[in-house]
């Protein structure tokens, strides 16, 4: 479970200290998934990175499954924007990483390697550097990466931005299938409204700077194929855009 | 793909074109100063082992000595810089006051200093190929995407860890452009040294050679130092060919 009580981010600006994030408080269920929506510069990144342990410096608490967020203590498998790969590793190496950083390089569990890579039909392309693969490939070796882990929390950052609308739609309906059997703690930053409405339970609508969380909405759409059309989205879909842009 | 750039065929070619041409000119010009290749190909087979190998064993040692310092100390210091804000804000004003400085001003100190042995040529190569070496991968590291140490940071990975698993071999490619850098003026600088305070070296046998009016001694010596270039030229290209397959 992620809990989040009472955030304030700040960071500096030429000596001055300006507020990013203000007064956000938000849980995430242990096998929960949510999305953070809002628009650009309302803190959604600042907060997943004090989410991943990359930011320390805040007041209020961040807490998974009850003490505070601390890498070198949780395991949490980051996808960021630009899906993270290193460019001189192969995929092997780079999936193995994550692993490897935590546990050591002895530890890492061949059998789930695997199951992940059937799963994220990555099997063809281990031997591949990055730049031979296409912007779907590398959004799943960077998911492989992150579910080697076995992590408490997973976290992605726009991660499917990139990729052009049939990749999108395909790496998505594979992500939900790859989550549904492994059912991670998971926190999505996005500020597509579809997406979030297509790939969450719950989402967190964000304001813009300082990033306020202005509500929280149970969504029955998750992973509801083809639903573009039906009513129920067309009003969660306006629902958002309308507290979305009460806000900007 | 650079390798299949050296294939042996093309090079007989290159060199056949280069020694026609010049075997032409010196027909043409019939100097002395301006000996034909092919009377130089033929003195360096007869004098290679007698008078010539020696003078390529020093030059060679202290060129490969030469690099090995300046990665030795310009790998973990480039890297510090990159990595770490605050060196590179302690360290980068020296590296860019010293850089410009022509190195070779710098003998007459280096002398007085290291002697005339082998140590003195050893330290201008250090000296001139260092600044290139760190400056090139400091900035290689600086390229490293912030996604991934943003990811690495997420695992709790150490400093030292995310410097030996994704720094060292990011900054495979840099360091051997900055080794194809420091070869060239390595070179230039070494020629010059070998003129003070040795009897061994291709610097002192080219030199020598020009004194004692032997031109086509000189010119064997000139074409044994661009071959030794050239095979430490391929060599990293080789290199780079084995440590970055990813490119």
């Amino acid at each position: 479970m992620v809990e989040i009580k009472n955030l304030n981010v700040y960071y500096k600006n030429m000596n001055k200290r300006v507020k990013v994030i203000e007064n956000i408080n938000l849980t995430v269920k242990e096998g929960g998934i949510c999305a953070i929506i809002g628009p650009s510069g309302g803190g959604k990144s600042t907060l997943l990175k004090v989410l991943a342990g990359i930011i320390v410096n805040y007041e209020g608490e961040v807490l998974i499954n009850g003490s505070t967020v601390n890498p070198k203590i949780h395991r949490i498998g980051l996808i960021p924007q630009n899906y993270g790969l290193i460019r001189w590793k192969t995929v092997e190496d780079n999936i193995f990483l994550s692993t490897k950083i935590k546990d050591g390089k002895n530890n890492i569990d061949l059998k789930f390697y695997e199951k992940i890579l059937n799963e994220l039909k990555l099997k063809d392309f281990v031997k591949r550097y990055p730049s031979q693969l296409s912007g779907g490939q590398m959004q799943r070796v960077s998911m492989a990466r992150a579910l080697l882990l076995k992590p408490n929390l997973l976290l992605m950052d726009e991660s499917f931005s990139a990729l052009d609308a049939m990749t999108r739609e395909n790496v998505q309906k594979l992500f939900l299938e790859v989550w549904e059997e492994h059912k991670v703690t998971t926190i999505i930053v996005t500020h597509d409204i579809k997406e979030a409405i297509y790939l969450t339970k719950e989402i967190a609508i964000i304001s813009s700077s300082p990033g306020k969380i202005v509500e929280v909405i149970r969504n029955p759409l998750f992973g509801r194929l083809n639903m573009e059309t039906e009513i129920e989205y067309i009003h969660m879909n306006s629902n958002l855009r309308k507290i979305l842009k009460g806000d900007s | 793909m650079r390798l299949k750039q050296y294939k042996p065929v093309n090079f007989i070619i290159a060199f056949f074109i280069i020694f026609a041409l010049w075997q032409m000119a010196a027909m043409i010009i019939k100097r002395p100063l301006f000996p034909p290749p092919l009377a130089i190909i033929i003195n360096i087979i007869n004098t290679f082992n007698s008078d010539i190998s020696i003078h390529v064993f020093y030059s060679f040692i202290r060129i490969i000595v030469g690099l090995l310092f300046t990665l030795a100390i310009g790998i973990p210091v480039g890297i510090l810089m990159g990595y770490f804000k605050k060196v590179d804000l302690i360290l980068s004003p020296i590296i860019y006051f010293n850089y410009p400085i022509p190195k070779i001003a710098l003998l007459p100190i280096v002398m007085l200093i290291f002697g005339l042995g082998d140590l003195t040529k050893i330290v201008m190569i250090f000296l001139i190929t260092f600044f290139p070496v760190v400056v090139n991968i400091k900035d290689e590291v600086k390229n490293i995407p912030e996604d991934v140490f943003y990811t690495m940071y997420s695992l709790g990975a150490t400093n030292i860890q995310i410097i030996t698993e994704i720094v060292l071999s990011g900054i495979i490619k840099a360091i051997l452009t900055s080794l194809r850098i420091g070869i060239g003026t390595a070179i230039s600088v070494l020629f010059f040294t070998e003129n003070f305070g040795t009897e061994y070296g291709m610097g002192y046998f080219i030199m020598d050679s020009w004194m004692r009016i032997n031109y086509i001694q000189m010119y064997s010596g000139i074409l044994i130092l661009s071959m030794i270039g050239l095979f430490l030229f391929i060599l990293i290209d080789v290199l780079e060919e084995i440590l970055c397959p990813w490119r």
